[in-house]
């Protein structure tokens, strides 16, 4: 009994946050589209619902019932294994993130964390983690297609994927040596207490390169603009995902907007406090509703990942696509050093200044 | 329920090692030491490492594999013929090692090795604390002598790979 309930406590929650994950990838569809649309001084799409924004429901509905076409000669099991290997490991990374303040609520007798699935003492290497399997997606989609394009964007897709997942991984290192802990719930909470307290700005070694690198490298890894040579369209038609259509596509599609959000979530809870206001406490605590105080924290974690998500919005609207080469002597011959000297930096003055 | 854990990830680890050598794909194979990697992270999980859990997959499944099916992909051999007739040179390798492991498994059995009590893992610091401990204080010299190795393999790759650039300026 006590088993089961608690299983059907943590089932509601992954399928909150699942939906939540999937709810935002919808708006950001729609998002994506308006906000090019105003920077490119047009009005994005309009035929569907008010304004527009019912697109979303739309475009789902006709992914839906698109028909699904498997290229002759491609190799089946891998050509629907792809997106799901895709999917699940952009969708599995948000068990780690906290969405809100670690309270305890009382729920049918048991002691229950609303807004942290699971806090585990290795949080940010799990994220790490299973960022790296998302590239078998699109290599095993690329492959298995039987196709020049596709093959071409997913070898591509995979020497990115790899040496920019490198990048993120040190720039992490130095918040990690600050905080002394590898826990996303732990990074979160040293950062409380107003923005002075944010790693991107703390004492004793601001991290504003480790962000500035986390920033760019996280974008090369989910594959946008300026870095999304695996689906250049003038040279490789879509990419790993040419020969994809209907449902198989909408994983991919999916797949990537998750990523988005992730990367997105990990730097606010890395660099700017997490769901931390920026100054000390929250203004609802203040006034006495500490019963509410965690609206206003998850409302700052929402504002902060919605911040990024617009970064990438306006990269894509600004940037050209890089070259290849380009690509790839920016990542290992800028980024890199600067992220490694960003860790000699930051231990020793984690060690001359302990926090 | 330990057990059970245990008897399911070194059945799938066993199984898709051998699935490895035994399928002619080589991205298949690939596929399954993939799987195999993930099981053994699992074991790791079950033994309370969960930093090297992480370190597993970040390390063998997101980098080292990805190459290996690069790899695989750039020269897309569909199957190879030229390595399957190794045969005897593997027979005799596997009787040697099955010699070994049994030699090991009879002297443990006489040395009455009671299993270790788990420990809490809930006290103490975490097993990513003592991990770096451990490697800094103990096993310091083995560690430095693991980095020179590396960074001697690092420089010999460049060389390889810059001494083709240098010969085809010359031409």
């Amino acid at each position: 009994m006590e088993i089961g309930l608690r299983l059907a406590v943590s089932l509601a929650q992954i399928a909150a946050v699942m939906g939540v994950v999937m709810l935002t990838v919808m708006v950001l569809t729609l998002a994506e589209r308006k906000v090019l649309g105003w920077m490119q001084d047009r009005m994005g799409p309009m035929e569907v619902g008010p304004y527009g924004v019912l697109q979303p429901i739309a475009d789902g509905l006709k992914l839906f019932f698109k028909e699904d076409i498997i290229p002759a000669g491609a190799n089946k099991f891998l050509f629907t294994l792809a997106p799901i290997l895709a999917l699940v490991p952009a969708m599995i990374g948000f068990a780690v993130i906290p969405f809100g303040p670690t309270m305890t609520i009382e729920l049918f007798g048991m002691q229950v964390k609303p807004f942290v699935i699971s806090d585990i003492n290795i949080g940010i290497l799990y994220i790490l983690a299973f960022a790296s399997i998302g590239a078998y997606g699109i290599i095993l989609g690329g492959w298995s297609s039987n196709s020049k394009y596709s093959l071409l964007g997913g070898l591509r897709s995979a020497a990115q994927v790899i040496s920019y997942e490198l990048n993120v991984g040190l720039a992490i290192v130095g918040v990690i040596l600050l905080s002394g802990s590898l826990s996303l719930v732990k990074i979160t909470e040293a950062q409380s207490g107003g923005f002075w307290n944010w790693f991107i700005i703390a004492l004793p070694f601001p991290q504003i390169f480790a962000f500035v690198v986390y920033v760019i490298s996280s974008v090369a890894e989910t594959n946008r603009v300026p870095f999304d040579l695996p689906e250049a369209e003038s040279e490789l038609v879509a990419g790993f995902f040419t020969e994809y259509s209907g449902m198989r596509f909408a994983f991919f599609f999916i797949a990537e907007y998750a990523n988005m959000i992730l990367v997105s979530c990990v730097a606010a809870a890395l660099f700017l406090g997490g769901w931390n206001a920026p100054y000390p406490g929250t203004l609802l605590g203040h006034l006495g509703l500490d019963a509410l105080a965690w609206i206003e924290n998850v409302v700052w974690f929402a504002a902060k990942v919605y911040f990024f998500l617009f970064l990438f919005f306006w990269l894509r609207a600004t940037l050209p696509r890089l070259r290849y080469d380009q690509l790839m002597r920016f990542g290992w011959k800028v980024m890199l050093p600067i992220a490694l000297g960003n860790i000699v930096l930051t231990a020793i003055a984690a060690y001359f200044f302990p926090r | 329920m330990d057990h059970i854990f245990f008897f399911y990830f070194a059945a799938v680890i066993a199984t898709t090692s051998v699935l490895v050598v035994a399928l002619r794909n080589p991205v298949y194979s690939a596929l399954a030491l993939l799987i195999m990697f993930f099981h053994v992270a699992g074991l790791y999980v079950t033994l309370h490492a969960e930093f090297l859990a992480a370190v597993q997959i970040v390390v063998y499944a997101g980098a080292i594999l990805v190459l290996y099916l690069f790899v695989v992909m750039l020269l897309s051999i569909k199957s190879e013929e030229r390595y399957h007739n190794q045969l005897p040179v593997a027979g005799l390798l596997g009787v040697m090692l099955c010699t070994e492991v049994i030699l090991l498994l009879i002297q443990s059995r006489t040395a009455a090795s009671a299993p270790a009590p788990a420990a809490d893992p809930v006290a103490g610091p975490g097993n990513t604390e003592l991990i770096g401990e451990a490697l800094y204080s103990t096993y310091l010299f083995p560690f430095e002598v693991a980095s020179l190795i590396l960074l001697v393999a690092m420089i010999g790759a460049i060389i390889l790979a810059k001494k083709d650039l240098n010969e085809q300026a010359q031409q």
